[in-house]
């Protein structure tokens, strides 16, 4: 049997988990799904649509909205019970810290941002690393193969299945697991309407978009083809646009239809976060940009020109 | 305030990397050699927490020889001393790793208020070894931050999330990974570097243990091979690409 780590929050699926099911299920045994915090009982549907045939939900007073240690002890109690072949999550900051602390309570190993996985003595994995541009084929030495599947490298395919079965358990939590814990949350510097994760369009800026006040012409392309603003890293670390808009290996990994680069050269680490994007559109003055090397199309070019005329045609286009 | 940060030497690789013959390494000949991103970040909080509370910083790597010179470009920054855990120049595995680190810090007389490290590795992307050693220490970590103030024995830290920004406390002593974003790294200054100098670091020496996530071989990753269609130049390629975008119904 494969353990899935369904990661919920607030009762809302982390999609990512439905290609992490959709993985497992791949691995040719029984898929079973875990999901921390009572909210996850909700999820019995879904997961049970994507192949897991029992739902496990971990519920105590002390898991509270994001407990990771608390979410590891809770693993390691079902998976002591259940001894799975296999422990898995998606790839995402979150997938990666609980199971992480799976690993730490078990003392066994991981393997985390898993494109490919084979069970056996060894387990066999390949998994990405220098943010994605690197694959390293490894050899697992464990009798339960923890590893988390690399963001976007498996399509989420449904199995058709019926809703899982709800079964609840209560780990046996001890104080340290909960000494962190969120206090509170505020929407920060996310503005709200379209998030990353969920755009079909992103439209990004990088350092060629020159200040906070060349991103209106970012913002201004990106509505009007109902998708959402994104950018590099370099313009986060020098405070043009908050943190949640970031893309990459250290902000958030893509994959929406289209993503238009527009003065964006391509570090590795933003790369990294958006390869998988289904069109990749480049706007940049220089033909060599690394950028280039993972775009369908580009237009060589200011995008203080281009930008300004592609929205006015688009506007005309559309009537 | 005694402080301890976590640093790794890593190459500092531009856009493309080459592997070694043997394919289990990136071929360094060509490349200098800094610190993971975020670790800069870590140093910084170290040294400003320092600053204000008094106490000692010290810096802790583990890697070949040359890791000396990371930490004394970091000694330059303002650390108190630092130690080198000496491998064979071989990667060691997350678990073999972590278990260093945490002889390292049990054989240090400091009993450490706080351990930070950078968020993640520009290397490996193991996800694991801060994590492994917060459960060996018997510490409660938050990783991730972006922010952060110590009062009273307590660490008020925030991280930055999709859905906005999470707000964390927890009492010292602790373990954090913190984000760039979280300070500005000063620059070593010319007497900062003399300095750096004369300060101590320890030397050890660490057994390697067998690896149980073993490295085989390292590929690089395809690109898309074809490369991208160039449509034009500046905005007189425009008209193309709107058609290609009512093609793939983004409008």
């Amino acid at each position: 049997m494969i353990l899935v780590l369904v990661d919920q929050d607030r009762g809302e699926l982390d999609q990512l988990s439905l290609r992490a099911l959709t993985a497992a299920r791949k691995l040719g045994q029984d898929v079973e799904a875990v999901v921390i915090g009572n909210e996850g009982s909700a999820l019995a549907g879904i997961v049970g649509e994507y192949g897991a045939k029992v739902l496990h939900v971990a519920s105590h007073a002390n898991i509270t909205d994001y407990t990771p240690m608390a979410s590891g002890r809770a693993l390691k109690d079902l998976v002591e019970k259940l001894k799975p072949a296999a422990v898995l999550a998606a790839g995402s900051p979150r997938g990666n810290e609980q199971l992480a602390h799976l690993a730490a309570f078990l003392d066994l190993p991981m393997a985390a941002e898993c494109s490919e996985i084979t069970l056996g003595s060894p387990h066999h994995v390949l998994r990405a690393r220098w943010a994605g541009n690197l694959i390293e084929s490894a050899n697992v030495h464990a009798d339960i193969l923890i590893a988390t599947v690399l963001a976007f490298s498996t399509e989420p395919e449904s199995a058709n299945g019926g809703a899982a079965t709800v079964v609840d358990f209560e780990p046996a939590l001890e104080p340290q697991d909960y000494a962190v814990k969120v206090l509170s949350r505020d929407a920060g510097e996310s503005k709200g309407g379209v998030t990353l994760n969920d755009a079909k369009v992103i439209v990004s800026g990088g350092r060629g978009v020159g200040g906070p006040d060349g991103f209106g012409q970012i913002e201004e392309l990106a509505t009007l083809l109902g998708g959402t603003v994104g950018c590099s890293r370099v313009v986060t670390s020098s405070g043009w646009r908050p943190h949640a808009e970031q893309v990459g290996q250290t902000g958030t990994k893509v994959a929406p239809d289209l993503y238009i680069a527009a003065g964006i050269s391509g570090a590795m680490q933003h790369i990294a976060g958006m390869k998988n994007s289904k069109t990749i559109v480049v706007i940049n003055t220089d033909p060599e940009a690394p950028i280039l090397g993972y775009a369908d199309y580009a237009i060589i070019g200011d995008l203080h020109q281009v930008i300004p005329a592609l929205t006015s045609a688009i506007r005309q286009a559309k009537g | 305030m005694d402080v301890l940060v976590c640093l790794k030497r890593v190459p500092l690789a531009g856009g493309t990397l080459i592997l070694t013959p043997d394919s289990r390494d990136i071929e360094t000949k060509h490349l200098g050699f800094g610190i993971s991103p975020h670790e800069e970040n870590a140093v910084e909080a170290g040294v400003q927490l320092v600053e204000q509370m008094g106490g000692t910083l010290t810096l802790l790597t583990l890697g070949p020889s040359d890791a000396e010179e990371q930490l004394r470009s970091q000694l330059a920054i303002g650390a108190t001393r630092a130690v080198l855990i000496e491998t064979d120049g071989q990667e060691w595995d997350p678990q073999g790793t972590a278990a260093a680190l945490v002889d390292a810090i049990n054989a240090e007389e400091t009993k450490f208020d706080l351990i930070i490290f950078g968020a993640e590795s520009a290397d490996s992307a193991g996800y694991q070894i801060h994590i492994r050693v917060a459960h060996a220490l018997n510490r409660p970590i938050i990783t991730n931050v972006k922010s952060m103030k110590i009062e009273n024995g307590v660490a008020v830290c925030d991280r930055v999330v999709t859905a906005g920004r999470e707000h964390y406390e927890v009492a010292l002593p602790a373990i954090v990974t913190v984000r760039d974003g979280l300070n500005i790294p000063r620059y070593p200054s010319v007497p900062g570097r003399m300095q750096a100098r004369k300060k101590p670091v320890d030397m050890k020496k660490a057994e390697a243990r067998v690896p149980k996530l073993e490295k085989v071989v390292l590929t690089l990753a395809p690109s898309k091979s074809t490369g991208a269609e160039i449509l034009g130049n500046g905005a007189d390629a425009v008209p193309a690409l709107v058609d290609i975008l009512k093609k793939i119904g983004a409008f």
